[in-house]
């Protein structure tokens, strides 16, 4: 692999290819001949980004090509991603005239940059506080950037930079006690419970901002005291941030700073600030309250939560036959903070989607709605899970490759040869691509290698051989022993090196969704460039095969590398060639792939899934439990044939639903697509010493 | 050359002292049980909630010496049933673990069975069915395990490689226990009694597992074990810093990805 510099017109060219939707005509010459001074490696980079910026925007790519020799001439290689990075983010938020604005106010961003280190950026902390989030509570939020710190009880949004305080580490710690706070909210009942309507009570005040702004800090004295029982720490922490709490909420800290104080008091309080004239004084730490869209997420997720609670309660009941007219609902039991549901006396026990739903319908409401223990009607059929269906209008006239059975979870059976298979070759995409992202990554790269050969090398010696390099002392002491017992010695007195025979083949299957276009997809192409250089090194038995489809008639699998293609030119423009289609129907191609495996002459067959989300199809159908179902009946089938499933996926959500598809310890959720590449090597490593 | 070499049995200690164990549910009736009915166990939960304590503490009730193997993957058939070794001019025949254990009647646990080599596991097959003898080959001996013998095994399902599972012929062969974390307040009990710290502490050591158990399968494989909160206690029983034992004991413990630790860290000082 040559490394060196590109001339100005192989960069033109490649500008071209990256930018041909630029609505400039300019031509790429004179922005090729900037970058012909850099070295090969910035020149990679700058083209990577060229190509990224260029994805959401042409005019943002080409400004980034045309600046990037300024750029790199005052920015290291961090600083320009940041660079290239906040003009995206721009765009995103404020359009294509904000971001090229940004971007060309190179000395604007490097004296931000270079002034403000006591900032603290989201981006830089999103990670770990999502962790801390996530494990401070058992229902998922997600976090995002927005314009002020609020919640909507599903995402958490803070300010993309906090600078109120003088240095970086206190700002950082602003942001973790500002979502911890947020997390309260949807944690301790700020937006009322079945008995509490906080709407109710705050539209007695015609002067609604105010109310809410009085809300929302006497809300964060109540909760910070409130988190003070179980987590002391924390609560010590943000009290340290916020300092003594000022004069307008001495009194409101007395009455409402008690571990055991519940909303209600806080509407009671509220109506005594209320009534004088004082502002509510501003906090540091505590975020807004957005009621309506707090509401508005909540009102939709207990409906859809109510459903699948009384789905499930409805096919467990079905199952015994009991179904009818007369039955008794079930008994909910709230024991030490654990839900059970029972009927009859007898303990029911629901699948975990639907136990997770009941948790958090009970964290939002603080009981559950009466409704989710109605039976839902005669047999789970939802006449609404039948709309939107029209497939068969889509149906193909191909022939397929093969048909595959599909498990309807509701029938208890196979649809026989419902899945029409076929194999799709993948056209020839860009011969330079996993070049280009080796020379991107070579240091990640090497280490691969290096890991891999290691592990590769772990030469065994094995003891009791026929023959060997060395005699086995404990072998040879053994024989003698036996001769002199009057047993018959043993022959087999030497050790000998050998390499370990692995006998593995490992199948990957990669998620070709409609959902993975842009980041995850990109993720998707760089991870299978670091698996194939590690199974290389390796020497494992391996294919690649990307899935997608449309409804049941149309389901695509795509060859990227079959198990006898060595890794060479056209595998490699294959990788390249990987991009985002459909849909998921994820059982389908499970069952395929289990069976390519099950050809290969190996002891033990791994199916590794690269994934963004559950599995999905057109109509609605196949999404939701249906999907779920057939997806795990899939992995068990493969199960019973020898086939380990494994998947590591970019869905925040994925806790909810790969225990019940993969087992507990078979999944691993990435948080970030990036992280995919790095990650994929190592788990494979995992899965296979 | 005499027709009957010497036999060199261990002598196998019997549990004296009761070791602390706080049952969670019907497990040591379980055992008792299947004690009594000569079945043998397999116990299977995460790393450090009790499994091993859990057998120290059956064989010191049912009063029999205990005989524990730790498997690896070197772990040959003659490491468990035994050997000859040649003592100056003589031959001497040594019983490995397994093979005096089933002399002696004995509790013999395999911990971590999947380590050991598969063709290693099969030796206990026979011992574990309705046959309830051991082979050993080189002496011609077919010994028939006495009723107070028991075999134990314990695996973690928790792991990932597909090479190490346990194959259905042997699985298939034992009562199966599953183990897990107790409950708070049970766990809270423990990690006080075990770690020598006041209730308070215990509880916000569970706590803090707890927020570390919600991460499993998003950044960390494990959540913390009780025994790594026993580890914490321990430490601030002898005066560290709480915040600090925690941080070694259990989040250095759990993950050495800087982001993870970072992550553990501010569940630590959210607790502490």
């Amino acid at each position: 692999m040559t490394a060196r510099r590109l001339f100005s017109n192989e960069l033109e060219e490649r500008l071209d290819e990256l930018l041909f939707a630029s609505t400039s005509h300019r031509s790429a010459k004179g922005i090729a001949d900037g970058l012909e001074k850099l070295t090969r490696e910035q020149q990679e980079r700058v083209l990577h980004w060229v190509g990224v910026a260029a994805q959401s925007y042409a005019e943002v790519g080409y400004l980034v090509a045309s600046l990037a020799p300024r750029a790199l001439a005052r920015l290291d290689a961090a600083g320009f991603e940041a660079w290239v990075l906040a003009g995206l983010d721009a765009y995103d938020r404020q359009g294509g005239q904000a971001a090229m604005a940004l971007l060309r106010d190179l000395d604007g961003f490097c004296a931000a940059r270079a002034h403000a280190p006591a900032a603290a950026r989201f981006a830089d902390i999103e990670v770990r506080l999502a962790r801390f989030i996530q494990g401070l509570s058992g229902r998922a939020l997600a976090l995002s950037a927005g314009a002020f710190p609020h919640t909507d009880t599903e995402t958490v949004f803070l300010p993309a930079q906090l600078a109120s305080l003088p240095t970086q580490d206190e700002n950082r710690r602003l942001y973790k006690a500002t979502a911890a706070l947020l997390w309260a909210q949807t944690r301790y009942g700020t937006f009322g419970t079945a008995a509490v309507g906080i709407e109710a009570a705050l539209a007695r005040w015609p002067d609604r901002e105010r109310a809410l702004r009085w809300f929302a800090a006497l809300e964060a004295v109540r909760l910070e005291a409130v988190l003070g029982a179980e987590l002391p720490g924390l609560a010590a922490e943000i009290a340290a941030l916020r300092g003594p709490w000022p004069e307008g909420l001495r009194a409101a800290a007395e009455r409402l700073g008690r571990p055991d104080a519940a909303v209600s008091q806080t509407l009671t309080f509220l109506a005594e600030c209320m009534a004088g004239e004082a502002e509510a004084p501003m906090l540091p730490h505590a975020g807004a309250i957005d009621l309506e869209a707090a509401l508005r997420v909540r009102a939709a997720r207990q409906e859809r939560e109510t459903d699948i609670v009384r789905k499930a309660l409805s096919t467990l009941k079905g199952f015994g036959g009991r179904q009818g007219a007369g039955e008794s609902s079930p008994a909910v039991n709230l024991e030490g903070g654990k839900l059970e549901f029972s009927l009859d006396g007898e303990a029911l026990a629901l699948p975990p989607e639907a136990q997770a739903a009941a948790q958090s319908l009970l964290q939002d409401l603080g009981e559950l709605p009466p409704e989710c223990l109605v039976p839902a009607g005669p047999g789970a059929w939802q006449p609404t899970e039948r709309e939107g269906g029209g497939e068969d209008a889509l149906t193909s006239h191909r022939e397929p490759h093969r048909r595959y059975d599909e498990w309807d979870y509701r029938r208890r059976a196979y649809r026989r040869d419902w899945c029409h298979l076929f194999e799709v070759d993948l056209p020839p995409g860009d011969p330079d691509y996993v070049v280009k992202v080796s020379l991107r990554n070579t240091a990640a790269i090497r280490q691969i290698r290096r890991r891999f050969e290691m592990l590769r090398g772990e030469d065994r010696l094995l003891g009791r051989q026929p023959e060997g390099e060395e005699i086995d002392v404990d072998a040879l002491v053994e024989a003698a022993g036996d001769r002199a017992a009057g047993a018959e010695p043993e022959a087999r007195l030497y050790s000998r090196r050998i390499r370990c025979e692995r006998s593995l083949a490992a199948m990957f299957m990669v998620d070709m969704s409609g959902s993975t276009k842009g980041w995850v997809n990109d993720a998707e192409r760089e991870s299978l460039v670091m698996l194939c250089e590690a199974l290389e090194t390796l020497g494992d038995a391996y294919a690649i095969y990307g899935f997608s489809g449309w409804t049941r008639t149309r389901c695509d699998i795509y060859p990227v590398k079959r198990f006898d293609e060595a890794y060479d030119a056209a595998v490699r423009g294959r990788i390249a060639a990987v991009e985002a289609k459909d849909y998921t129907r994820m059982g389908v191609a499970i069952r395929h792939l289990t069976q390519l495996l099950e050809a290969q002459p190996a002891r033990h067959r791994l199916l590794v899934t690269l994934s963004d989300g559950r599995p999905d199809d057109f109509g609605d159908e196949y999404r939701g439990h249906y999907g779920v179902e057939d997806t795990r009946r899939a992995l068990q089938e493969a199960h019973e044939r020898g086939v380990r499933s494994y998947c590591v996926t970019i869905d925040r959500h994925g806790a909810d639903y790969l225990p019940r598809l993969y087992g507990p310890a078979r999944y691993t959720v990435l948080d970030d697509a990036k992280k995919l590449p790095l990650k994929v090597a190592d788990i494979y490593r995992r899965l296979t010493t | 050359m005499s027709g009957n070499p010497r036999t060199l049995a261990p002598q196998l200690q019997t549990v004296e002292i009761e070791p602390y164990y706080q049952p969670v549910r019907d497990e040591v009736a379980l055992f008792e049980s299947a004690h009594r009915r000569r079945l043998p166990v397999l116990l299977k939960g995460p790393t450090g909630c009790g499994k091993t304590r859990f057998v120290e503490y059956m064989a010191w009730r049912l009063k029999r010496p205990l005989v524990t193997v730790a498997c690896h993957d070197d772990l040959t058939t003659a490491d468990l049933v035994g050997r000859y070794l040649i003592v100056g001019n003589e031959t001497v025949w040594v019983d490995g673990p397994l093979a005096a254990a089933v002399r002696a009647g004995a509790i013999c646990y395999l911990d971590e069975i999947v380590e050991a080599r598969k063709d290693t596991t099969v030796v206990i097959h026979p011992l574990a069915d309705n046959r309830r003898m051991l082979a050993i080959d080189k002496r011609g001996e077919l010994l028939a395990a006495p009723d107070d013998f028991m075999l134990v095994i314990s695996y973690n399902p928790g792991y990932q490689s597909v090479l190490k599972e346990i194959k259905p012929s042997t699985r298939q062969r034992f009562v199966a226990l599953e183990f897990d974390y107790p409950e708070a307040a049970v766990e809270a009990g423990i990690v006080a009694t075990e770690g020598g710290v006041d209730a308070e502490t215990a509880r916000r050591l569970v706590k803090l597992a707890e927020l570390t158990r919600n991460l499993k399968g998003a950044g960390l494989d494990e959540g913390a074990s009780t025994r790594l909160l026993v580890h914490a206690a321990q430490l601030i029983a002898d005066g560290v810093e709480p915040a600090a034992a925690c941080t070694a004991a259990i989040a250095r413990a759990l993950s050495d990805d800087p982001e993870m630790t970072g992550t553990l860290d501010d569940l630590v000082r959210a607790v502490f």
